[in-house]
């Protein structure tokens, strides 16, 4: 019998830890990534020939990005590695990639989804003026290419990232003139029990902080984002925020880098069929599975920030995890022991993982606030107004169904970047639980495909018929 | 529990539905429309939105000129316009052996009242330079045109309803039944609703009653392959359709002002009654992009950002069924429009709504009746019926 074949889907912590169990088994899994190098977006590898050193780019968690990247190139010759390629479909056993213009169907047996996630984002108005980013997107440029995304940086939303991001930043020598955190300090009080879980990340945590203090960094916490100012043609000037004292501020910035924790990219597996939940604490749907990552759907598994937004250890656990359950489901012996450690170490890294999202809550009543005229759907131009008048006019109360009469996430993005502030307008304007508003279906190609895009020449490499009985 | 009673009940919120439930509020009747989801949402909002004449069997003519005046009643008629653009359409080929069939085929439309212009492929080049050199020849109907799909059932539905019609959304039917002189409709939720008309426009879904009421049809369902580009300037007016014997070769495209280009042809995908869902299948993609490039060169520096299909209903004959029911008084078909129902939505409503309400229809519609299909079979209880 072949080797059964595997397809992993993110070259981040959980898709190389994924690979390497896989690979430790004899097998040989494919691993499908978008990126050009390996590392997800946390452990970001910067291009071939550039040679900032690792403390720089990754900071306290060098170390672990070191190890991720060796754990990588060690297996490289083990694996089929696809990177550069786009997964923009999947059907029952098939996952349709493109890579450089040219598309493919890689066939699978067990498909593994750790595809991460994107930032959450809630809407400031300005914020579709150019010099907005997510923070995710700050990031890369400085991860990648060793750029910050303005000279006069302020850095706006919560969650761990913020201060990560714009700790990164002050250290590559950036002028950073703030950073203003929607979650009070109280918060944080309030989640230390639970965050304690991770006493040495609790640390790291305060270190950012001390990075920033030790930098004169301003840190607002408990602020209320009012506008970002600016003009069409030359983006953004500055933003104005209020304090919990009541007090309005403005800053003078040239770059804004903005998000509220992290959202799942879980487009793939909406595609494969996998069935959804709406998780409280991360106050938005996600993926279901099982312990170990298996999927509603036989099959198809889940590890990483795609199903539960726990972070990169949390990932490699996961990846892991997920990776023994592939082993097992497809006849291979596996080890207990080890499995019930990873369990036990992702029940941890759950439990601090509900303290981040007690110390750095989602905003859902700013959606509430925004103005009619804030835009909401940055690719189509769509108001918080507009969706409003869909649920008064047009009687829509759930997200496909706003989709349908307002463009709402219909453009590029295709609702990744307003799907989950859309949501909480909607939600507001019909006095329904943000849940009960649903979530966007996702509808192929995952990102855009070029017009030029052409299948593969057959046979491909990956559709083997050696095993196939020959047909009369 | 006693039946919420009115003149009329339509099954089904799609837009014959809900065209129907308009134009009988019209004409004074009382009317429920009863959806089991939400008005538009399977077919009549997924498809391509087309309000083009040209290019039908020549029996449809008179319903789709019929249709066609009611579309430019719009904003008027019911209160928004369902972004309907007169744009014109162009229908193109690539043989030369059916550019004889476009001629013959303008002729027809000319006697029902359809006046198409012909464009040798000189004229083609002169007229539309964006056109790619394999087009031969095109026929262009100046008064066709395009419209958006997902707003025009619930348009007329809320159109009906501040008319007085009570459209009622999430009431899955579960049972049908001739009750003495009126119908008797149980939702799965336990309520119930009578009438002494029902009209069953319930798309790929309306074997389950016709067989019910004893008129077994043979329906199958598919979806059409759709997809959109990311937005460009706006430029191409025309709604463009590519007509050829080979189906690959199939593809209408159209631009919306906001910039998108929205196409779709070849092969239909897969589509099921009974998860309620259809699905794009992606392999089509590469024919459609290159079909998109024949047609429309400039067009492949686009990328592609989202396809989508619906379920459709389809007839043996490439036919709807349409007007009463052959073995039941007061029962009513509207459904199986086959993939080019949209144009028609305005029609036959218009045209259901005045056969309910005066029993006759100035409009044609003998090749669509249910009779047609009286000798494939027989049977089924006229009184008490199972509709699922």
């Amino acid at each position: 019998m072949a080797a059964p074949r595997v397809v992993i889907v993110g070259a981040g912590p959980a898709g190389v830890r994924c690979a390497q169990a896989l690979v430790a088994a004899g097998w040989r899994p494919t691993v499908v990534d978008e990126s050009r190098r390996d590392g997800g977006q946390i452990y970001r590898r910067q291009p071939e020939g550039f040679t900032r050193p690792a403390r720089a780019l990754y900071g306290s968690e060098a170390p672990k990005a070191q190890a991720l990247h060796a754990s990588f190139d060690a297996l490289r010759p083990h694996i089929d590695h696809r990177s550069d390629t786009l997964a923009w479909h999947a059907q029952p056993g098939r996952l349709h990639v493109v890579h450089q213009g040219v598309a493919d169907v890689i066939r699978w047996d067990a498909l593994v989804i750790c595809t991460g996630a994107t930032d959450r984002l809630m809407p400031v108005p300005g914020w579709q003026l150019a010099g907005c980013y997510s923070l995710g997107a700050a990031q890369v440029a400085l991860k990648s290419q060793a750029c910050a995304v303005g000279e006069r940086l302020v850095f706006a939303g919560s969650g761990p990232l913020l201060y990560l991001v714009a700790a990164q930043h002050v250290k590559a020598g950036a002028k950073v003139a703030a950073v203003l955190d929607t979650a009070p300090w109280q918060a944080s009080l309030r989640a230390l029990p639970d965050m304690a879980a991770r006493p040495g990340v609790l640390l790291k945590g305060l270190g950012l902080l001390a990075t920033l203090a030790r930098h004169r960094v301003p840190v607002h916490r408990g602020v209320r984002l009012m506008a970002i100012d600016g003009e069409a043609n030359t983006g953004v000037h500055g933003i104005r925020f209020s304090t919990p004292d009541g007090q309005a501020h403005t800053l003078a910035c040239d770059a804004v880098a903005m998000g509220h924790h992290l959202r799942a990219e879980s487009q793939l597996a909406d595609l494969s069929g996998c069935a959804f939940q709406f998780d409280e604490a991360a106050q938005q749907w996600l993926p279901q599975a099982d312990a170990d990552g298996r999927s509603s759907v036989t099959g198809v598994y889940l590890a990483g920030d795609g199903l539960r937004l726990q972070g990169a250890d949390a990932a490699e656990a996961a990846g892991r995890l997920a990776a023994l359950a592939v082993l097992q489901d497809l006849g291979h012996p596996v080890d207990d022991g080890e499995r019930q450690r990873l369990r036990d170490e992702l029940a941890v890294m759950a439990r601090f993982h509900q303290g981040l999202a007690t110390a750095f809550p989602w905003p859902a009543e700013a959606a509430a606030k925004l103005s009619d005229d804030t835009v909401v759907c940055r690719c189509e131009g769509i108001t918080a107004g507009q969706l409003r008048d869909t649920v008064r006019g047009r009687g829509a109360c759930e997200l496909n169904r706003v989709k349908a009469f307002s463009r709402l996430g219909m453009g590029r993005c295709q609702g990744r970047y307003c799907g989950l502030a859309g949501a909480e307008v909607i939600a507001h304007a019909t006095g329904l639980p943000v849940a009960d508003i649903g979530r966007l279906r996702a509808q192929g190609p995952l990102k855009p495909i070029g017009m030029a895009v052409q299948p593969a020449p057959l046979p491909t490499t990956t559709t083997h018929t050696a095993h196939q009985e020959p047909s009369a | 529990m006693s039946p919420m009673k009115a003149d009329v009940i339509v099954l089904g919120g799609g837009f014959m539905g809900a065209a129907t439930a308009f134009f009988l509020r019209q004409r004074g009747r009382s009317v429920i429309l009863l959806e089991r989801g939400r008005v538009g949402q399977q077919a009549s909002g997924t498809n391509f939105g087309n309000v083009r004449r040209q290019a039908r069997h020549l029996l449809q003519l008179p319903l789709a000129n019929r249709s066609r005046a009611l579309w430019g009643r719009l904003p008027q008629l019911i209160g928004e316009d369902l972004e309907f653009m007169p744009s014109g359409h162009l229908r193109l080929v690539y043989d030369p052996q059916r550019v004889a069939m476009l001629e013959q085929h303008a002729r027809g439309c000319a006697e029902h009242g359809l006046p198409l212009q012909l464009f040798s492929q000189a004229a083609l080049r002169k007229r539309f330079p964006y056109l790619g050199p394999d087009v031969l020849a095109g026929s262009y109907s100046p008064e066709d045109g395009h419209a958006n799909p997902r707003l025009a059932a619930p348009g007329f539905a809320r159109a009906a309803a501040r008319l007085g019609a009570h459209v009622i959304e999430q009431a899955e039917v579960s049972h049908a039944a001739k009750v003495g002189e009126d119908f008797e409709v149980h939702t799965t939720d336990g309520r119930v609703f009578a009438a002494p008309a029902l009209q069953v426009s319930v798309g790929a879904w309306a074997q389950r009653f016709a067989q019910a009421f004893g008129e077994p049809v043979d329906m199958s369902t598919h979806g059409p392959q759709m997809g959109v580009t990311e937005p460009v300037p706006y430029g191409l007016i025309e709604v463009l359709g590519a007509s050829s014997e080979r189906v690959e070769e199939i593809l209408y495209l159209r631009q919306i002002p906001r910039g998108n280009i929205i196409f779709g042809g070849g092969p239909r995908g897969p589509a099921s009654i009974e998860t309620n869902r259809a699905a794009y299948v992606p392999d089509r993609l590469f024919n459609q992009v290159q079909q998109l490039q024949r047609l429309v060169p400039a067009l492949g520096a686009l990328q592609v950002i989202r396809t989508w299909s619906g379920v459709e209903g389809y007839l043996p004959d490439d036919r709807p069924v349409m007007g009463p029911s052959a073995t039941t008084p007061g029962l009513f078909y509207a459904f199986g429009f086959c993939g080019h129902g949209f144009q028609l939505g305005p029609g036959v409503g218009d045209v259901m709504a005045e056969l309910i309400d005066r029993g006759h229809t100035t409009t044609p519609i003998e090749p669509f009746l249910m009779q047609r299909f009286a000798e494939v079979g027989q049977g089924g209880n006229q009184t008490t019926v199972a509709a699922r």
